[in-house]
This record gives structure tokens, C-alpha cells and sequence, in this order.
């Protein structure tokens, strides 16, 4: 049984590729379907963010595997390969497994330790489990990553700075404007830290929020999610003087938030406080923004200093998640490998013939009157209930072994049998939202 | 013995609002409130027995401090009820525990009620005026706070001040909440005041320092609330005039009661 994933994020691909071969949440079950009809896939998971689309999926065969999958981005995208495939990364086997745990430790988030890919990963997990395209491996597989992440950010402190910018925002705000219902917040740009951020003030209250975005789409998409209201790039000026708070992280090269735009926007709203956050590098807003009164400008790195005495040596954080992972990696790769047809059937036939030599040795020890030829047949008897006992399982596990089930039957049997390694066993994570 | 437990509670709750502050425990701000609602009620009690002995209200010589206080700490509760802001009463109560004091160690000196005094134009002229004048120094607490809590948000200095301090809304509203409740008060007491010098000596205006700073300090506050109301005058600008105008009114009130000796100084 091998692991593959194929597939793209912000690290392989442009945004404008990523949305072509996204998945919305509609489609999801088609798409499902469609995987595990694609050749030599057995069990499939469908990870699509607006930073990632990522297809796991267990192949009998790596290579063809990986091309079938491949095939299958393109046929239901309807979109030649040719057209993304430089953009396609590909791994398979152990490293399959670690870029998972990195995913979910949001190791591998364009903002490290932003804790929204844990909970993508669990929505994409439970349409895999809905849709029938999850079985015994990814059920494993899955639940070893939640319980990796549940570490990394129990026992790392990588998730403290991204969480605690966002965090800090929201504190700052209500320091700025005391309670924040009724407030106005408005993201220029969609950054992973802005929607973070965003999430973080709909969770204090915040109900009206506008998003701005250079496509149109991107804003009416993030818009959509947030219950909120696109707005034109062009036109995002003239909505100023309604927003109180203005989380920015455009891509662009320039200020597009000038002290004379703020101004003009404080007047319009007779003075009340505005609050900007300025996460884009380079920045969006002029510094000088924070001079005029009533208005409270906090850069990346003013928030990063905010937060500077709780977070430190971020990168040794890192090295220790990376080691985390390297653990639970071991210990699944030994699970997985168990999975094997040929060791299962020895180990059945082992436990059996223990069992009977142990029986075997109690029941001569009480006859001492007995011939060797008597001691000949009952060894004989008992060897025979032992293989007609044997039989039928072992028929039935070789003829799943070719199938669907093979990974079910494998792991039942060796349930069954008590052929479980004496690996300590966590208890499962339970799915929480 | 009234007034000596009285100004021993506010001392209490000066040290319970202060340890609060440093804390930041909640039942240590409970404890501080009750505290203050006893020396509040107790207080009064004090001032009320102090009547008759007097002969006069409480608006003459040294014991316009202790009403002081006492107006200062009532309208502070109701603050504090409304708002939830715990800080504000350790700069109030210790406040109350100082203009208390001073009442008791300052010796009374003889107080001579000229007979212009008795007008009933005078008690309601006073009464309004330390009413007013009460509430204007809560916007000038909260005005100070206002700007310290504002140069720790706009300097990016998160610290211990930041933390214990409340929102900027919030104070800014204590400003403007002060202002407009303090401002018709003062008019009240201003126009008392006219009909108490029209009672007193047939005219309605007098010329003496003291008036002259009401007026000057009337204006400012009108001008801040025009301001306000119209162009959007706050947060820093309005917490500036409010600590201006308590100031202009403190500076008055020690000038004419223990420089000039008196206040209808003809």
C-alpha cells in the first residue's frame, strides 16, 4: 500500500493557477467519486484551501499512481495538464506522510502556525469520510496528523505568533474602541493573515465587514465567507469614512493608504478613531498615517513587537515541531508496513502454532502412560484443527487481498489475532469542528 | 469621630483601588467599591450631623473641601457603576482621603456669616456649582488617563500601563458623558448665581476674580462641546481642554479662598 499526494500550493503555484484547479465545497462529492474511479486508487482525500489543493490518495502502484492522479486533476478541471503541470509537486511513502503532519502542524502555512489548516484539513477529512473515499489507512493516517498537530501546538510554541498577532489586533482594538460590536472592518488585500485576523474580530463581535481585493472575484469570494460586502479596488477610498478598523496586506509596491486619504475619511466621520493593520511587506499604508490624531497604525513589525516578549527563538520552535514529527512518523510507517499480506499470515500461523504446542505440552504432561505413536496422533489431530481452523480465514484475507477491503481484512485479522505490536496506543483524537 | 471613620474608609479603599491596580484581582475592586460606598454614605451622615453645629451649609471657609469630596465620590461610583472603570477610584479615592484631611487638620477659623450669605440663592448657587465642579474634575481624571493611555497606543508601547488602563472609548465617553451632564450644572449655577447677587447686592453682576474665571472657564467648556457636538472635537483635543479647564477652576479656587481670602470679595 502506498501514499501519494499530488498537487499545488503557494509555494509551487500562482493564485491564478490555484483557483483553476480549486474545489468547492459543491462539488466535493463528484470529485470524490470521480478519484476513486480513477485506476489503482483505493482511498482518496481532496485538501482544498485558498492557499492549497492537495489530493491524498492510497495507489497500489506509486508511479502510475501519481499519473492516474494527475489525469484525474485534469480531466475533472477539464484543463489540458500541460497547463499546470510545472506547477504540480508530487511525493509519495514517507515523504507523503511528512508533508501531511507538516500541513497540519501548519509548518508548511504561508503564515507558520496559523491554526485555520487544521480545521480545512478536518472538513477535508470528514467530506472523505462522507463520501466513502476515506478507509483504514487515511482513517489512521488522519487521526495520527490531528494528534501530531495537537502536539506541535501543545508542545511547541510555533502556533503562539501567528494566533497572537491576530490575537493582539483584537486586543488593541477593543483598547482603542472599548467594545467592538457595531463595528466596521474592512480587509484591503485577502492575505491568509488578514482572514485570520478577520476571523478573529467576527469572533468578538464584529458582524459588518467589507473586503477589498485588485479581483474582484477574490473579494466577493472571501466577502461570501465572511457574510461581508465586496468592494471595487478602485473604489475602496470612498468607503473609508464607514470603517473603523482596516486590516491591509496587498501585494502592492507602493502606499495605497495615504495620510491625506485618512484625513479626508476622519472628517467625513467627524473624527471618530480609525485602527489600521498594516501586515503587507511592503507596507500599504505611509507611516506617517499614525502622526494625525485619532488614528492608530500598527505595521507587521509594531505587531511583531507587540508580541515580541511572548514569542521568542521562533526558529528553535520550528526545529522542535520538525522533530515531533520525525517521531510520529517512525511509529506510523511501522504500522503501516504490518499491513502486509505475508506477515500476517505467518503471524496468524505462529500464534496458532503456539497455542497448540503450549496446549499440546499441558494435556501430555497429565497422560505419562503413553506411546509414541499415541503422542504422533495428537499431534497430528491438533495440528489439523489448527490449519482447517486457519483455513478459511487465510483464503478469505488472500482473496481481499486484490480488492477494496484488502487494508480492512489485514487489520482485522491482525486484531483478531492479537498481532498488534505492543505500540503504545493514543487515543484517538475525536474530530472536533 | 464621624469624619475620622470616614477618612480612615477612604484611606482603605485608596489602598484597595491601588492594590487592585497592581493586581488587577476583581474581588479586590469589589471589596474597594464597597469600601467606598460605606465612606460615601457614612460621609454624608457626617456632613448632615455637621448641620446645625455649623449654623451654615457646608459651602463656607475649610469645609468646602469635605463636600467637595463627597460630591466627588458620588458622581465617581456612578462612573464607575456605569462603566466599569476600577482605575479611575484610585485616583478618586485617595483624592477624597486628602481633601478630607485636610478639612480635620485645617484648623476652622472663625467663620463670620455675613448676612448677604443668607440668601436662598447662595446654597443653590454653591450646590450646583460643586456639583459641576465635581463632575468636571472625574472628566479631568479621565482626560489625564485619556492621554497616557493614548501615547502607549500610538507609541506601540504595550505595557503595564497599557493593560491597566481602559479603552479609549471608554474614556473618552467619561469625558464627554462629564461634560455634558457637568456643563448644564455650571449654567445653573452660573445663572444661580446671578439671581443670588442680584438678591444680595440688587445687581446681577459682580465683578470678582472668581466670577470672572466661572465665566472664563464656562466658556471653554461650551466651546468644547460646540466643538464636539459639530466637528467631531475628541479623543486627545477634548481630553486637553477638559484638563485645561479643571485647572483654570482649581488654580481659582486656591487663589480665592486661601490667597485673596474669600469669594464675593467686593
Amino acid at each position: 500500500m502506498n501514499i501519494i499526494v499530488v498537487g499545488l500550493n503557494h509555494k509551487t503555484a500562482p493564485v491564478e493557477i490555484r483557483e483553476k484547479i480549486s474545489f468547492q465545497s459543491q462539488i466535493m462529492e463528484d470529485a470524490h467519486r470521480k478519484l476513486l474511479e480513477t485506476p489503482g486508487v483505493t482511498e482518496g482525500m481532496i485538501l482544498s484551501t485558498c492557499n492549497r489543493v492537495e489530493v491524498y490518495s492510497c495507489v497500489d502502484d506509486i508511479e502510475s499512481g501519481i499519473r492516474e492522479v494527475k489525469g484525474f486533476l485534469s480531466a475533472f478541471h477539464n484543463l489540458p495538464l500541460e497547463r499546470f503541470e510545472e506547477h504540480l509537486f508530487v511525493c509519495f511513502a514517507e515523504e507523503a506522510l511528512r508533508h501531511l503532519f507538516r500541513v497540519a502542524s501548519s509548518l508548511d502555512s504561508m503564515v507558520v502556525g496559523e491554526p485555520q489548516i487544521l480545521g480545512q484539513l478536518k472538513d477535508a477529512y470528514q467530506n472523505s469520510c462522507k463520501y466513502k473515499a476515506a478507509g483504514i489507512i487515511l482513517n489512521k493516517l488522519l487521526h495520527r496528523a490531528f494528534s501530531v498537530a495537537k502536539r506541535v501546538r501543545t508542545e511547541t510554541r510555533i502556533a503562539s505568533s501567528a494566533v497572537s498577532i491576530s490575537y493582539a489586533a483584537v486586543e488593541l482594538a477593543k483598547k482603542i474602541f472599548g467594545s467592538l460590536e457595531g463595528k466596521v472592518v474592512m480587509l484591503v488585500g485577502a492575505g491568509e493573515m488578514c482572514e485570520l485576523a478577520a476571523k478573529h474580530f467576527i469572533n468578538s463581535g464584529i458582524k459588518d465587514i467589507y473586503v477589498t481585493n485588485r479581483t474582484l472575484e477574490r473579494a466577493e469570494k472571501l466577502a461570501e465567507e465572511f457574510k461581508g460586502t465586496p468592494v471595487n479596488f478602485n473604489e475602496f477610498h470612498r468607503f473609508l469614512p464607514k470603517i473603523d478598523i482596516v486590516l491591509s496586506s496587498t501585494g502592492a509596491p507602493h502606499y495605497i493608504i495615504k495620510p491625506e486619504d485618512v484625513t479626508e475619511a476622519l472628517r467625513a466621520r467627524k473624527q471618530k478613531p480609525m485602527f489600521f493593520i498594516d501586515i503587507a511587506v511592503p507596507r500599504d499604508i505611509d507611516p506617517k498615517v499614525n502622526d494625525i490624531d485619532n488614528v492608530y497604525l500598527y505595521d507587521i513589525d509594531d505587531m511583531q513587537g507587540v508580541i515580541e516578549a511572548n514569542v521568542k527563538g521562533r526558529s528553535k520552535e520550528a526545529e522542535k515541531a520538525e522533530g515531533i514529527i520525525a517521531e510520529e512518523l517512525t511509529g506510523f510507517i511501522h504500522w503501516l508496513k504490518t499491513l502486509d499480506l505475508t506477515p500476517t499470515i505467518v503471524g496468524m500461523r505462529e500464534r496458532a502454532e503456539e497455542i497448540r504446542k503450549l496446549e499440546l505440552d499441558k494435556a501430555l504432561a497429565y497422560l505419562n502412560e503413553i506411546s509414541p505413536a499415541q503422542v504422533k496422533v495428537l499431534e497430528s489431530m491438533t495440528s489439523s484443527i489448527v490449519n482447517k481452523l486457519l483455513h478459511h480465514p487465510i483464503v478469505a484475507l488472500k482473496t481481499h487481498a486484490k480488492d477494496h477491503y484488502r487494508d480492512m481484512y489485514l487489520e482485522v485479522a491482525r486484531n483478531m489475532f492479537n498481532l498488534v505490536e505492543k505500540e503504545k496506543e493514543e487515543p484517538e483524537e475525536a474530530l472536533e469542528g | 469621630m464621624l469624619f475620622n471613620i470616614t477618612l480612615f474608609l477612604y484611606l482603605a479603599a485608596t489602598i484597595g483601588y491601588i492594590s487592585y491596580l497592581i493586581t488587577l484581582k476583581k474581588p479586590i475592586s469589589t471589596a474597594s467599591t464597597l469600601t467606598l460606598v460605606v465612606s460615601f454614605i457614612l460621609h454624608a451622615a457626617a456632613i448632615t450631623v455637621r448641620y446645625p453645629e455649623l449654623g451654615h451649609p457646608p459651602f463656607l471657609g475649610i469645609e468646602t473641601l469635605s463636600f467637595l469630596a463627597w460630591t466627588i465620590v458620588g458622581i465617581y461610583l456612578l462612573v464607575e457603576w456605569r462603566y466599569k472603570v476600577y482605575v479611575l477610584g484610585s485616583i478618586v479615592s485617595p483624592l477624597a482621603f486628602i481633601l478630607l484631611l485636610l478639612t480635620i487638620i485645617i484648623p476652622e477659623g472663625e467663620i463670620h456669616v455675613p448676612p448677604y450669605l443668607r440668601s436662598v440663592w447662595f446654597p443653590l448657587h454653591v450646590g450646583f456649582a460643586f456639583l459641576g465642579n465635581a463632575i468636571f474634575s472625574l472628566a479631568f481624571a479621565a482626560g489625564v488617563m485619556y492621554l497616557i493611555q493614548e501615547k502607549q497606543v500610538k507609541g506601540h508601547h504595550l505595557g503595564g500601563i497599557y493593560k491597566r488602563l481602559p479603552s479609549l472609548e471608554v474614556l473618552d465617553e467619561i469625558n464627554y458623558m462629564c461634560l455634558a451632564i457637568g456643563f448644564p450644572l455650571m449654567t445653573i449655577g452660573i445663572i444661580t448665581g446671578f439671581a443670588w447677587a442680584k438678591s444680595a447686592w440688587g445687581t446681577f453682576w459682580v465683578v470678582n476674580p472668581r466670577a470672572i474665571s466661572s465665566l472664563v472657564t464656562w466658556l471653554l467648556y461650551a466651546t468644547l462641546l460646540y466643538g464636539r457636538s459639530t466637528v467631531g472635537w475628541r479623543g486627545r483635543r477634548a481630553a486637553v481642554l477638559a484638563i485645561t479647564g479643571f485647572l483654570i477652576m482649581i488654580a481659582t479656587y486656591f487663589a480665592i479662598n486661601f490667597i485673596l481670602g474669600g469669594h464675593a470679595v467686593k
